[in-house]
């Protein structure tokens, strides 16, 4: 089908589309004009149920746990995938080894940019513990927090020390911290099917709202996701770099 | 006027759906995908919100104020996350295409052959 | 609905027909964070904060890394491939 053909055919079905979407949109409750049932019984009993004053992770975490458990084995298949997809092939090599390109330095890295991604590190690891601990208090939680905590391995990337990011940051180490929050989140649901007899349900004592450890299964479960989603992102770059940086197809002799 | 959101909503999905059509490019078409999926979001938070609501942290602000629904929240945050690691995915199989293939034009490519 | 969500929604649909009209990928890129931006104002306004944070992070940091590896590694392979036409 010609390029032209093509996008006539796409101009019909998008008129047609965009009146199916305006009627559609046009059958919901006005802008501003909420009706449902289940928010509005959350917003009320949630923080006296789970003790905790951020509803939307208590949401993730507790009441709606399952589908957040489901969601996180999506990310784990994804980054599965990523690594068989870019496995070296059989036409292919690594490039450089640990000892032979010590300061690989990426052009153009100017000293100020490398003192800049240095002092990022402590900054990026800090901010992410405390969006990931805080995330049933404070807007936050396991997903925002994992992002932010891994991309403090990623600065020392763009300080233009690739190699050594490799060397604290090891595939095999990351690979394992992914499994682990994997596994852990699967944990605390089993914890509560042994405790207390129903899957997901929370087990642990709670505290008193606006505190640290107040909600119980809330924490530990974020804590889980957390270092799941950073293990993942770390896996899923660390691919692609090696692929940018380290494969290279071998010459034909 | 309170129609808008739903509007931008219904423009982002078919531009998005025009971006993967008339793209020449794998990685143009995956870039593409992911402003359909943002018009998913536009719609959902859209749909949640009440007017003069706060939003639903009751960190500061006694527990019984008007809120937002926090339900299509959840669905929009985990979502977020997920679909970054998806057009990874996509992003990976583009660069595994182009290297079997030699082009990234979704016309060149051919059926796997080994 | 405020002036502010109106100003954002604007931004949102500018943003994203950007996305799909900028010419090759690597601008297409830059826009993209921009976009992400524009969409975490949005949610900001819309009484999200939570969805923001993550879509932040997400837009800014996490996806343009990626797709950014990912096109020099196709502009590699592309290298390798006119050098290797070349010798033979």
């Amino acid at each position: 089908m010609s390029r032209c053909v093509r996008l006539s055919v796409f101009a019909l079905a998008a008129t047609v589309l965009a009146a199916v979407l305006i009627v559609g949109f046009a059958g919901l409750p006005a802008f501003g004009h909420f009706h449902g049932v289940d928010g509005n019984v959350i917003d009320g009993v949630g923080v006296t149920e789970r003790h905790a004053t951020d509803l939307v992770t208590a949401l993730n975490f507790d009441f709606r746990g399952f589908d957040t458990l489901g969601e996180e084995f999506i990310l784990f298949g994804s980054v599965l995938g990523i690594v068989l997809i870019l496995r070296e092939l059989r036409d292919e090599h690594q490039g450089p080894r640990l000892e032979e390109a010590d300061e690989h330095m990426l052009g153009g890295a100017s000293e100020a940019l490398r003192l800049l991604g240095l002092i990022l590190v402590p900054v990026l690891l800090a901010i992410g513990g405390y969006i990931v601990v805080h995330g049933q208090i404070t807007p936050g939680g396991g997903f925002q927090g994992g992002i932010v905590l891994a991309t403090a391995p990623l600065s020392l990337f763009l300080a233009g020390r690739y190699l050594r990011t490799r060397f604290v940051a090891p595939h095999t180490m990351l690979e394992v911290g992914e499994a682990v929050g994997a596994a852990g989140y699967a944990m605390v649901g089993i914890a509560g099917l042994v405790f207390v007899g129903i899957f997901l349900k929370n087990f642990l004592p709670f505290g008193i709202p606006g505190h640290l450890l107040s909600a119980g299964q809330i924490d530990v479960a974020s804590l889980a996701v957390g270092v799941e989603v950073s293990g993942a992102f770390l896996v899923a770059w660390s691919e692609f770099l090696d692929q940018a940086i380290m494969v290279r197809r071998r010459r034909a002799q | 006027m309170s129609f808008l959101p739903f509007a931008v909503a219904a423009w982002l999905f078919i531009a998005g759906l025009y971006g993967i059509v008339a793209s020449r490019n794998l990685v143009r078409t995956i870039l593409s995908l992911t402003i359909v999926q943002s018009a998913t979001y536009v719609v959902l938070l859209g749909v949640g919100y009440r007017n003069g609501g706060a939003a639903p942290i009751f960190a500061d602000i006694p527990a019984v104020t008007k809120a937002v629904d926090p339900v299509v929240q959840v669905l929009v945050l985990t979502d977020v996350v997920i679909e970054a690691t998806v057009t990874a995915l996509l992003l990976a199989l583009a660069v595994q295409a182009h290297k079997r293939f030699g082009s990234l034009d979704p016309n060149d490519l051919r059926v796997l052959r080994d | 609905m405020t002036v502010l969500q109106v100003a954002a929604l604007a931004l949102v649909a500018v943003g994203g027909s950007g996305v799909v009209l900028a010419s090759d990928p690597l601008r297409q890129t830059i826009v993209l964070g921009i976009f992400g931006l524009a969409l975490a104002v949005l949610f900001f306004v819309f009484q999200a904060p939570d969805v923001a944070l993550s879509e932040i992070v997400v837009s800014t940091v996490g996806l343009p890394v990626m797709i950014l590896l990912a096109l020099r590694k196709i502009r590699q392979q592309e290298r390798d491939r006119q050098g290797a036409e070349e010798e033979s």
